[in-house]
């Protein structure tokens, strides 16, 4: 019991600094104290990616006219822009044994639930591939009389949407409200009207300063120069340096780009605050789209239009130009063999330190770096309560180094109480990137159990007893991190650039790791390869 | 006769011992200050409860004066016993009695033991205390001290009772604190009279009953939420926690209530002025009512309005808390309520969220019924907002009616119209209706169909509350609760569960 109480002790001390995942003392010996899984990306077929351990195609065999390898959002997306432009000779490898990539779900008896990306912002006006596709999926139900789209209301985020645990109560809003000195309210609403005029500025090149995506923001070095500091560094300048404004900004980084201020690049850092401009019938703008599942949500929507277009469990382990097309080299995990297939081109929509291990040609890894999450999918008896305002769907405490919890049932129920899933977020942002991805795999379901429980349960001394299940999710490359100098990095540049036949998309491309970029990558990726095949199609790109 | 053996008690005793007789006095009288209120609080009937509790606890001091004379020897040892005692007996006995009303069969009975046996221990005080001090002071000037400072202990406790201690402690924490000034008191002498027998054990019991007092008292607001009765003011007769809410049921003379997570559902008393009003503006406007739908309403309330109509062939029921529906199912005094609705083979019971349901049933429905418990919280405001009416619009007969329980237009008029609003957005024809429900209040009821619902009405006879004229009035608003411009509530704002809050503090302050 006292080694217990320990040990819990030092998880929250250690959590508190920042470090959860550094500290050894306190591991080793815990015990799975409740029903769960560890589990992940695959790792043994992303490490014999790594390691090169494929056997040599035993056969040469024609595909189809269009191969897509990878079936992340960016994957999915251009199968989706393909059928839609009456384009369907083409079929997608995916190495897991489920397509979706990082915005994937699961499901237990209670509620469905995320394991990764679990929303989706109501898209900006120059998204315009995104919506026609939400519009397929009958997530738009019509227009306003000024032509804006009304989004169906079950889709949309229902009130209450975020609360913030601040100095002992709940409260609405990711921004404190209360106990601010005058000099702090200040500098939170002079950055709020800094923010406010960057998302209406439009550059030299008539473009919107910051947009998503973000292929169709301004060229204009008065915003593109922003890349070449970081977002700390830009905040400091300007003297916005009150400890709630830092807070603020540190936690928006860290949950959209699972990185520190003091990495991010100022440009990114302001997209975050300034590109968002939900392009909606009248009160729906700045909400997002979700589902109990997250975007799992329009995976399985994408998924199942695609249908067994999609080929699960196939490693894509080498993609070469070859005369008048491409050879791509894959290896079938079910029957253990590879083959080579012939197709007449090819989209390459894996990440960046995939597709250059596998493709000589796509440019180089120096400015790829990638964040490392965990998320653990708690299932508990009863709702969470707690003082202040009441339960809302994020839920994020100030005094913690996690983001907080979604809770699953959020848009389904009515209920109020009763069992749910809470979806438990934490970016490894306060280590390099390779030491928290080592930890990450060293750690037990135990520990891992013992590290969500004491975040959730100082949060919540109301949901002790109610745990009945942690389910641990790690993501070792969730995130492309968009840091100083992203925009004009040349391996990204190269990437983007691609040369058929064979195409790229992937969130990599954009430096963003978000549905809309992976989303655009894909549609772009596919407009471009059918360019490149003759095929006929009207560009949904802006 | 007399225990010859114990030396008389020194000077520092002495003062020990008078200050005891103050603590002693007051606590004394504090604890049937706590069995008169307590007894008057759970069972109603102030003049006899508080009456029969102070004869029969002056009786039973009566009583422990007569026993002191069994006690031969160690006068002390028996004195701080006695102390520890009521301290244990009396420090709880307020929690003790609010945690027990409703677990036993017979509170009364409970309540007189306790009354009886503080009693008898206090009544024993007083003559140990004379016994002891005897040779400290000649006979006359100790009676003399001792009854003053009785009469002054019971003045400071009559007085801080009620002034003081009930609206600051509340009745559990004045228990504890009286229980621990009792156990000091034993614990001093203990301490002082270093060579008596058997005074490690008696510490060992002080120290122990100490604890208990101090732990309870740190736990004083939990224990206050775990008695129902101490916030509910009524006698809990039902109290059980489900997956999804608290149902307490309390009853005080013939008024059976029912509350959910602590809100007032009904009262036995008036709920037919509720139902009938719920149901029979719907019914009575609709010419085959065939098929109904109620959502909510788990306690067969309104199905037996809806039941009592023959025309009506089925009906189904949607609530949310299985518990809930079995409860009333099978509980006898509640099925005499609701005259067994809920197991009648006309009637379909569904333990489902209706939020969830709505969106996958099909209908056609000829009159729903939306019983919901108010807006207080943002998931239950899901149940009042334009998609959920939108399906509900759906699974309505192009004929047929439905209505809303819509809070109050008194209190919270822009909360009651902005119903209306939302059923309008969903494309709905509304008519607005209140009602006075004396435990309620004056309250509201919105009339929706796919037609502006018309004037005439069909009412069955013999309804109690409920006949055309009647109905006719409930049409009329006045001033200060008529429509006004409201926001139509939606998922994504809330309109209504914001408003309600506004407008119920706003009446509350
Ligand atoms: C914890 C977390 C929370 C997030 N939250 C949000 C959010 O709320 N909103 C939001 O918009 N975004 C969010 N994101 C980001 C979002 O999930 C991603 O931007 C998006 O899913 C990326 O899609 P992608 O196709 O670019 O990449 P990926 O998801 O990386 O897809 C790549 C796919 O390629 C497959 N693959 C890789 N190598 C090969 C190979 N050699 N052969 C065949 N297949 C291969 C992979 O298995 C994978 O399925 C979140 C991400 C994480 C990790």
């Amino acid at each position: 019991m006292k080694a217990e109480v320990t040990r819990r002790a030092c998880l929250t001390a250690s959590a508190l600094l920042g470090s959860a995942l550094a500290t050894g003392a306190c591991s080793a010996l815990a015990p799975a104290r409740w029903p769960g899984t560890l589990d992940g990306a695959d790792f043994t077929r992303g490490h014999a990616l790594r390691d090169r351990r494929f056997p040599a195609p035993r056969a040469t065999v024609q595909a189809a006219k269009l191969v897509i390898a990878g079936g992340g959002v960016a994957g999915l997306a251009a199968g989706w822009r393909l059928l839609d432009a009456g384009f369907d000779d083409f079929e997608l490898l995916e190495l897991e044994d489920r397509a979706g990539g990082n915005a994937r779900s699961g499901r237990n008896a209670i509620s469905a639930y995320p394991l990764g990306a679990h929303y989706l912002p109501i898209p900006n006006r120059e998204a315009g591939a995104l919506r026609r596709m939400l519009g397929q999926f009958g997530m738009i139900v019509g227009t306003d009389a000024a032509g804006a789209p009304i989004y169906d209301p079950y889709q949309v985020c229902a009130d209450l949407d975020e609360r913030l645990f601040w100095r002992g109560a709940w409260q609405e809003g990711l921004f404190p409200q209360t106990g601010l000195s005058v000099a702090e309210r200040a500098q939170h609403d002079d950055f709020e009207r800094t923010m406010a005029m960057f998302s209406a500025a439009v550059g030299q090149d008539g473009k919107p300063a910051f947009a998503v995506p973000i292929a169709c923001s301004s060229q204009d070095p008065a915003f593109t120069a922003l890349d070449r500091i970081s977002f700390a560094a830009w905040l400091d300048a300007r003297g916005w340096t009150s400890a709630p404004l830092r807070a603020y900004v540190r936690y928006c980084c860290r949950d959209d780009y699972g990185t520190e201020p003091g990495e991010v690049s100022a440009w990114a850092g302001v997209h975050y605050f300034a590109a968002r401009r939900g392009w909606s019938g009248a009160e729906t703008r700045d909400r997002e789209l979700t589902w109990p599942e997250g975007n799992g949500r329009l995976v399985a929507l994408m998924t199942a239009q695609l249908g067994d277009r999609i080929r699960p469990a196939q490693t894509v382990f080498g993609a070469a130009r070859a005369d008048d097309g491409a050879t791509i080299n894959v290896f079938d995990h079910h029957s253990g063999t590879s083959r080579a297939l012939r197709t007449q081109a090819a989209i390459l929509a894996m990440p960046q330190f995939v597709a250059a291990r596998i493709c000589p040609g796509v440019g180089g890894t120096k400015g790829f770096s990638y964040a490392p999450w965990v998320v653990a999918n708690v299932s508990t008896s009863r709702h969470p309560r707690g003082p202040g305002v009441p339960l809302a769907w994020d839920n994020v405490s100030a005094a913690s180094d996690s983001l907080g919890y979604v809770v699953a049932t959020h848009q389904t129920d009515s209920g109020g109480d009763g069992p749910t899933v809470l979806t438990w977020y934490m970016p490894l942002s306060a280590m390099p990137a390779a030491e928290a991805r080592r930890v990450m795999l060293n750690r037990s379901l135990g520990e891992w159990q013992d590290l969500v429980a004491s975040d959730l349960l100082d949060l919540h001394p109301d949901l002790e007893g109610a745990i009945t299940r942690i389910d641990v999710w790690r993501w070792g490359h969730a995130m492309i991190r968009p840091t100083t100098g992203f925009l004009t990095d040349p391996d990204r540049l190269a990437a983007q650039a691609g040369a058929p036949p064979l195409f790229r998309a992937h969130s990599d491309l954009s430096g963003m790791s978000i549905f809309e970029e992976a989303h655009y990558r894909g549609v772009a990726a596919a407009e471009a390869a059918m360019r490149h095949l003759g095929h006929p199609f009207e560009s949904l790109l802006a | 006769m007399q225990s010859e053996t114990m030396p008389p008690p020194s000077r520092a005793h002495t003062a020990i011992l008078l200050v005891s007789v103050l603590v002693v006095a007051t606590c004394g009288l504090i604890y049937e200050l706590l069995a008169g209120t307590l007894a008057s609080y759970l069972l109603g009937d102030s003049v006899t409860q508080f009456s029969i509790v102070i004869g029969s606890y002056l009786f039973a001091m009566g009583v422990g004066s007569y026993v002191s004379r069994y006690v031969r020897r160690d006068e002390i040892g028996a004195f701080i016993r006695v102390e520890v005692l009521i301290a244990a007996l009396g420090g709880w006995s307020a929690a003790g009695l609010f945690l027990l009303f409703p677990l036993v069969d017979d509170f009364r009975l409970v309540l007189y033991a306790l009354v009886l046996a503080i009693g008898v221990l206090v009544g024993l005080e007083i003559p140990l205390l004379i016994r002891i001090l005897r040779h400290r002071y000649p006979f006359r000037d100790l009676v003399s001290n001792v009854l003053t400072y009785d009469y002054v202990g019971a003045l400071v406790a009559s007085l801080l009772f009620p002034l003081v201690l009930v609206p600051r402690l509340g009745m559990i924490r004045t228990g504890m604190v009286f229980g621990v000034a009792n156990v000091l008191v034993a614990i001093a002498l203990t301490w002082v009279l270093k060579e008596r027998r058997g005074r490690r054990l008696d510490l060992a019991m002080a120290f122990a009953v100490l604890a208990s007092l101090l732990v309870g008292l740190s736990m004083a607001d939990r224990l206050q939420q775990m008695s129902e009765v101490a916030f509910y003011g009524e006698g809990v007769i039902y109290a059980h926690s489900t997956s999804y809410q608290r149902i307490v049921l309390t009853r005080r003379a013939s008024d059976l209530r029912l509350y959910l997570n602590g809100n007032l559902q009904f009262s036995s008393r008036d709920e037919y002025r509720y139902h009938e009003a719920l149901v029979w503006p719907v019914l009575g406007r609709v010419m085959h009512p065939r098929n109904v739908l109620i959502l909510g309403g788990g306690d067969g309330l309104a199905a037996r309005e809806v039941l009592s109509d023959p025309e009506v062939a089925h009906v189904t029921l949607v609530d949310l808390d299985p518990e809930m529906t079995r409860l009333f199912r099978n509980n006898a005094e509640l099925v005499a309520l609701n005259r067994g609705s809920l197991s009648s083979p006309r009637i379909s019971v569904i333990n489902t969220d209706a939020f969830r349901w709505v969106r996958q049933a099909r209908g056609p429905y000829d009159a729903v019924i939306a019983d919901f418990p108010d807006p207080t919280a943002y998931s239950l405001g899901k149940l009042y907002t334009e998609s959920f009416y939108r399906e509900l619009a759906r699974l309505l007969a192009p004929d047929g009616m439905m209505t809303v329980q819509s809070t109050s237009p008194l209190i919270a008029p822009r909360t009651y119209w902005t119903v209306a609003t939302t059923l309008e957005a969903a494309g709905l024809k509304t008519r607005g209706y209140h009602v006075y429900v004396p435990s309620f209040g004056e309250w509201g009821y919105t009339l929706a169909a796919h037609y502006p619902p018309s004037d005439t009405v069909h009412l069955p006879p013999g309804l109690r509350f409920l006949d055309a004229r009647a109905e006719r009035l409930m049409f009329e608003f006045p001033r200060d609760m008529a429509r006004r411009p409201t926001p139509v509530n939606r998922l994504d704002n809330q309109a209504l569960v914001r408003s309600f809050d506004e407008e119920w503090a706003h009446y509350e302050s």
